[in-house]
């Protein structure tokens, strides 16, 4: 075979019909990338090895910059099973466009959270307690059975992608199990819906049960907390604009159209339905914690915030400025059209979710529940931020990697002038 | 919420607020009977393990009419615990005859969850291993056990001396429990002042009173029953605790829980009569 030897050395690797920049720009990029992993490592090395204390927690905040970062990401990882269900099981077939990169950010999510989650503990070695000792009236334990067994789905997801891969490919056992895996993919896709739901619901409840901590405590159905419902439905309605985004995002740095402007639309279309359904119960949620929880937990709306940091206006910027907002841009299909406006939705949209899982996760905590103490303070120190940021590098070299060898994107070749319509094989 | 477990005995305490110096003396005991380790910079008190906290309670009025008072906070050992029942591990639980929450230092994974719902702040965390200044270690309690970074742990009432007092009955070759006096009813065996926590042995003014809860012989049940001026923290939460404040005064009496404006202090359900 005649070699092109203009194009990168690697050329081989790449999916049919794809052109990708030089591998030296590549390992520039990811070189780059690695010193902001590196820095995580070596925040994670100071945190095993002399423990929590070099984190800026403290007795009052258990919780900080973590767990907040741990519930945001889920809640936008959230786009790899609500897409997925979309796709497999009620069959919205334009979704297959945008399936697969919504597989490995929510991958990316999942495995970044149990990252920081390893380091966030404060015994590592004995995690795995969560399943060998479970308290079944914890919903921290539906946490970590849902999330350790909905990786595995998304392990079991991101495979056949990875086996696509053209050289792999050849190989007759990497095919085979890749085409079985996709004929399995429904069943999968609804296994992942449903351990999903439950546990960005059970993280939501966490917060919800709270009975001694009246920022976060509601009522309920049952043995679930309106913070059950409210987290599953505000993690579908964030998810797929972050995958959306981040579609963008590839698009702008890679110079290359990955994904329709349609699908984007039609993701956008139904992030914006699920936000309003959100919306509807986050409006009826607020009220009757202003009017129920709070009185009789002997306390006023006004004395649930306070000064600059804990103010009002972050009630009002989740639920207005990041909510009705997005929702109205994302609704109307004049606005939706325009990929300005939806962008901003996305961002706004993703904005006031990690609002509202900070809320949930420091102001809660920062709220005086003795009526004698004081409002407290809370500062991540650098660790803590170093660690989130390897979650980011981590993701960004997957995200890289994945682009420039996988087939992730069936559109690419047609969309970017190859010779024929794309069409995911599954 | 799991169902609240009943017992015979429970025991708790009452601390007469109106009594309490905050000298500071049982919080110093509590640390040195349990083997909690100095820590190296005590400037961020947030970081400062102390099972046994003081808290300052001030009337906000100005001189005068400015009084303050002192309120020291051991877990509360409520019967609805708020964290034993959002731990993951089981690792803290509420099962034994006497209503003591547990700590189980080795099943504790170190997740916080239970601090983070606790909402008298009882429970500490490890940051660090704990390291105690050469010499010191001989001092330590060889019946508490020291624990290592990275687990959460909290006041226990000074388990160890309750499991002492069972020992010496049994030493004796005496039954644990005594009938009471109402029909089906069972007490502890163990006289009143044999089993007492560190702090309530060391407040020098005896305003902390440790006993049976359900006893009516012991001072604490005489204390906190038909008391008009005992009152628990939080008490509309429903973690029906096991430690009573006392105070003749009604503005500290107010502070123990959070009441909207017009509530009568220990009757929130109560609603003052509007002024003409």
């Amino acid at each position: 075979m005649e070699m092109n030897y203009n194009r990168p050395i690697d050329a081989a690797l790449f999916p049919d019909g794809c052109e990708r920049g030089s591998l030296t720009k590549f390992l520039l990029w990811l070189g780059g990338v690695s010193v902001v992993l590196l820095l995580g490592l070596y925040a994670a090395f100071l945190v095993l090895s002399r423990g929590l204390g070099v984190t800026g927690l403290d007795d009052y905040f258990g919780f900080g910059l973590w767990i907040t970062f741990d519930l945001g990401v889920i809640a936008l990882g959230a786009g790899a099973f609500f897409t997925g269900l979309l796709r497999y099981i009620l069959n919205i077939d334009p979704l297959k466009n945008i399936i697969n990169l919504a597989v490995i950010v929510g991958f990316i999510c999942y495995t970044g959270a149990m990252l920081v989650l390893l380091l966030d503990i404060g015994q590592p070695i004995r995690s795995w307690f969560g399943l060998w000792h479970p308290n079944v009236h914890s919903m921290l334990t539906e946490v970590i059975f849902c999330i350790s067994c909905y990786c595995l789905v998304l392990i079991i997801e991101y495979i056949p992608l990875i086996l696509e891969q053209k050289q792999i490919n050849k190989n007759r056992l990497a095919h085979h199990i890749a085409h079985n895996l996709h004929l399995m993919m429904p069943l999968f896709a609804g296994i992942g819906a449903f351990l999903s739901t439950f546990h960005q619901g059970s993280l939501g409840g966490m917060y919800g049960v709270l009975f001694g901590r009246p920022y976060a405590f509601r009522d309920g159905f049952f043995i679930w907390p309106w913070t059950f419902f409210l987290f599953v439905l505000s993690a579908a309605a964030s998810g797929p604009m972050l995958t959306v985004l981040i579609a963008t995002l590839m698009e702008k740095m890679t110079g290359k159209k990955l994904v329709s402007f349609d699908i984007k639309a039609l993701m956008g279309k139904i992030a914006g339905t699920m936000l309003l359904v959100y919306l509807v119960f986050k409006f009826m949620d607020t009220l009757a914690w202003i009017n129920s929880v709070a009185p009789r937990s002997g306390l006023t709306f006004d004395q649930f915030f306070h000064g600059w940091i804990y103010g009002k206006w972050l009630l009002f910027t989740e639920l207005v400025l990041c909510g009705v907002l997005p929702c109205v841009i994302l609704l109307y299909k004049p606005l939706r059209d325009n990929p300005t406006l939806l962008y901003l939705a996305g961002i706004l949209d993703c904005a006031g979710i990690l609002i509202n899982r900070y809320v949930m996760t420091v102001q809660t905590l920062a709220f005086p529940s003795l009526p004698f103490d004081k409002w407290a303070l809370y500062c991540p120190n650098w660790v803590e931020w170093a660690a989130c940021g390897f979650v980011f590098a981590y993701g960004a070299i997957l995200l890289s990697i994945s682009h420039r060898y996988l087939p992730i994107f069936p559109q690419e070749r047609y969309l970017n002038g190859g010779c024929c319509a794309g069409g995911a094989k599954h | 919420m799991s169902a609240k477990k009943e017992f015979n005995v429970k025991w708790g305490m009452a601390i007469d607020l109106d009594k309490c110096t905050g000298c500071g003396a049982c919080m110093v005991a509590c640390q040195a009977e349990n083997n909690l380790a100095p820590v190296a910079d005590a400037s961020n008190k947030l970081r400062v393990m102390n099972w046994l906290v003081v808290f300052e309670l001030s009337n906000n009025k100005e001189f005068p009419d400015h009084e303050v008072a002192y309120l020291p906070r051991p877990c509360q050992q409520c019967a609805e615990q708020p964290c034993a029942t959002v731990c993951p591990v089981v690792a803290t639980e509420r099962n034994e005859e006497g209503g003591i929450v547990s700590q189980i230092y080795p099943r504790c994974i170190g997740c916080r969850y239970c601090m983070a719902a606790c909402p008298y702040h009882a429970r500490y965390f490890n940051w660090f291993d704990p390291v105690w200044p050469k010499g010191m270690e001989k001092a330590l309690t060889p019946d508490v056990s020291v624990r290592p970074r990275g687990v959460v742990e909290k006041c226990t009432f000074c388990h160890h001396r309750y499991m002492m007092a069972k020992d010496k009955l049994r030493a004796q070759g005496k039954n644990i429990f005594v009938k009471g006096e109402k029909r089906g009813t069972k007490h502890s065996a163990i006289a009143e002042g044999d089993y007492v926590t560190s702090c309530a042995e060391a407040c020098p003014n005896g305003a902390i009173v440790f006993g049976d809860l359900n006893n009516p012989a012991h001072r604490v049940y005489q204390l906190t029953h038909d008391n008009p001026n005992a009152f628990r923290l939080l008490e509309r939460l429903g973690t029906d605790t096991a430690v009573y404040y006392i105070s003749s005064r009604e503005w500290v009496r107010r502070l123990g829980d959070n009441y909207l404006k017009d509530e009568i202090t220990q009757k929130p359900e109560k609603i003052l009569p509007k002024k003409h």
